[in-house]
């Protein structure tokens, strides 16, 4: 189990050109709302940079887009390295058979587009091609979460953990913040089989620097505490945070975990957290069924049962609106994190 | 040559490493070879496809033993063409091919969907030496063949690729947006067969959901389309050398074939797509084929 202390000020060498002026603390900020001051980036840039990367380390590397260059930030790789790179045009469940065939003639192709597309209406490709194969594809999901905002519903993927963690072979990997995704997409590269990085559409909440530690398959202790554990991926995790900060000054310590890879799963920190602190919650910006608080209470009623509370989207579709709005509306919020963390504080102290 | 004929030397050459270049004599006798494999191999698993091998036998011969360059014992010869069967359910006539080849013994055939031997009921990469990617959800295979022959054009190897689809497969929309895809790339490396048997499970192709004209559609997305007797190996030969040849588009062969082409009780009778012959079926129609399901299954078991 890596653990590592509460520090939520980028590392140095962090970019925080976007958040000029800004305190780089969101703990200074003691409400609850979206934070205007902490630096903001995007965590589709993280994983179009790191391509870049990638690329200029080995020729194995070929991105592929569905019609989404700037959307999905591989536009940058495109511009880099054109002669690997391809465009499908507007065919997703074409690109995943296609990156298949790349996969199995020895490359490592990383395919871009909406989370919509590459979970649900690719699926059986990545059941059947890429899965069962076990093929070296990696499929990068954008726009996933409520907070994509003006769209709607059609384009807010929540479905992407519970379909991809349900099919053999696939690996999934769900970060926090730009920096996050930049390693994920670092660390899918490394990894032998196929990933589905998925990442969102908005600026959030730079929450790591460079060198935070990130192992693929772990999870990382962002902040101690004894009452009661906060697991959370993707964005979720700077509202934890947030959460952990309130409920402190209510007497309530909060362990923090950032679980960036819901498979494979780190069974031996969630039952960790839940012989620790005895309670747990979940916070996702995705469905509540299957999704990473599913995840954690697979594991939790199996190794040690404990009261949770899930934090996520509650089996209804999203709609249209400001990111910031949809997730007040939506229950995706610190508030939201702390209510639940009372909830399941009241379960625990009557099982004693 | 008659069609009996294929000799023991024969039969071991026919696992030779490159690309076989058999004359037609010699590819009509093994295709007779395969269509034995096929019915033998049915009739002991009492389950899987009969219509669609047995339509794909010749030209699926044609392939393995005249035209792929091919290393069955290193199935991952770098140097290899890539065949790959979108149709994923013929495997009885895929794993008739391979093994006649040199994949893996004859006798694996015997245990054909069986919990113990690897032959799953659709081509599984994990399980079989030689499958390079799993196939069994109609539609993708175009799309990961589509792959290969990008992968190749970059790395400036000479590999070809070939994908084998079904006629009732083009159905499916992916197919049209891998065609789409590999004119675009004008990926000359890439030649599709269609086993265009006009049957699939429901009934008559034309009546189930038409496809005609299929040639058209081919060439309208701007493929080489190349038509033959997809039963007649001479003609088979001259098409996929017209493939091998053209420059600057992919080429699609649209092979004209009988479902359950050489039983005489299941030729054109889309009730044989999915289902096996009974063991007096099976009699019958290895007796048509010049042999016993004693004879051939013994055949089988010490290869």
């Amino acid at each position: 189990m890596a653990t590592k202390p509460a520090t939520l000020k980028p590392a140095p060498g962090a970019d925080t050109t976007l958040a000029e002026g800004a305190s780089n603390d969101p703990r200074a900020d003691a409400s609850i709302a979206l934070p205007e001051k902490v630096e903001m980036k995007k965590t589709r840039e993280g994983f179009g940079r790191a391509l870049v990367d990638l690329g200029e380390q080995d020729p194995r590397i070929v991105v592929m887009v569905g019609d989404l260059s700037e959307s999905t930030m591989v536009h940058f790789f495109a511009e880099r390295f054109p002669e690997r790179f391809i465009q499908v045009g507007i065919a997703e469940q074409n690109m995943m058979c296609i990156a298949g065939g790349l996969a199995a003639m020895g490359k490592i192709p990383f395919l871009a587009t909406y989370g919509a597309f590459a979970s649900c209406r690719s699926a059986d490709q990545m059941r059947v091609t890429v899965a069962y194969s076990n093929l070296n594809v990696k499929i990068g999901g954008a726009h996933g979460g409520i907070s994509v905002g003006p769209d709607g519903a059609t384009h807010q993927a929540m479905e992407e953990i519970s379909i991809v963690r349900s099919i053999p072979n696939m690996s999934m990997v769900v970060p926090c913040d730009y920096w996050e995704t930049y390693k994920a997409t670092i660390a899918a590269a490394r990894h032998e089989g196929p990933v589905y990085i998925r990442f969102g559409r908005e600026d959030v909440p730079v929450v790591t620097g460079k060198d935070t530690p990130f192992t693929f398959g772990k999870g990382e202790i962002f902040a101690e505490g004894r009452d009661l554990s906060i697991i959370a991926c993707g964005v979720m995790v700077y509202e934890a945070l947030r959460a952990r900060e309130a409920l402190a000054a209510r007497g309530i310590t909060a362990r923090v975990v950032d679980l960036h890879t819901p498979k494979p799963l780190d069974r031996a920190l969630i039952t960790a957290c839940a012989r620790e602190t005895g309670a747990i919650v979940t916070a996702e910006e995705h469905q509540v069924n299957g999704g990473l608080g599913g995840a954690v209470a697979e594991v939790v009623v199996q190794t040690a049962p404990v009261p949770m509370e899930l934090v996520a989207v509650h089996d209804r579709f999203g709609q249209s609106g400001k990111p910031a709005e949809l997730m007040d509306a939506f229950g995706l919020r610190a508030k939201d994190i702390i209510a639940a963390a009372e909830r399941v504080l009241e379960r625990k102290r009557a099982r004693v | 040559m008659s069609l009996n004929a294929l000799s023991a030397n024969d039969i071991s050459a026919g696992h030779a490493p490159g690309r076989l270049a058999w004359p037609a004599e010699k590819l009509e006798a093994t295709a007779l070879h395969i269509r034995r494999d096929i019915v033998t191999l049915l009739a002991k698993s009492q389950t899987g496809h009969s219509g669609g091998p047995l339509s794909s036998a010749d030209f699926g011969t044609a392939l393995f033993f005249h035209e792929l360059n091919i290393d069955p014992g290193h199935p991952q010869w770098p140097e290899r063409d890539f065949w790959h069967f979108s149709i994923g359910h013929v495997t009885p006539v895929i794993y008739s091919l391979m093994a006649e080849r040199g994949y893996f013994p004859l006798r694996d055939l015997m245990k054909f969907r069986a919990f113990d031997g690897h032959a799953q009921g659709h081509p599984s990469k994990h399980d079989t030496p030689g499958i390079e990617v799993s196939a069994g959800s109609l539609g993708q295979g175009l799309s990961v063949c589509c792959g290969v022959a990008m992968a190749a054009r970059m790395d400036r190897h000479p590999r070809r690729v070939y994908c084998v689809m079904g006629d009732g497969e083009q159905q499916e929309g992916q197919i049209w947006e891998a065609s789409m895809f590999a004119a675009h790339y004008k990926l000359d490396n890439l030649c599709g067969i269609i086993d265009y048997n006009r049957k699939q499970i429901d009934g008559d192709v034309q009546d189930i959901m038409g496809i005609k004209p299929l040639a058209d559609k081919w060439r309208s997305f701007n493929w080489n389309v190349i038509e033959c007797d997809g039963h007649a190996i001479p003609d088979i030969l001259k098409a996929l050398a017209a493939a091998r040849e053209h420059r600057g588009a992919p080429s699609v062969i649209l092979a004209h074939t009988v479902m359950g082409q050489g039983v005489s009780f299941m030729a054109d009778d889309y009730r044989w797509h999915g289902k096996p012959p009974k063991m007096d079926q099976a009699e019958t129609a290895l007796k048509e084929l010049g042999t016993s399901y004693a004879e051939w299954s013994a055949r089988l078991l010490a290869g």
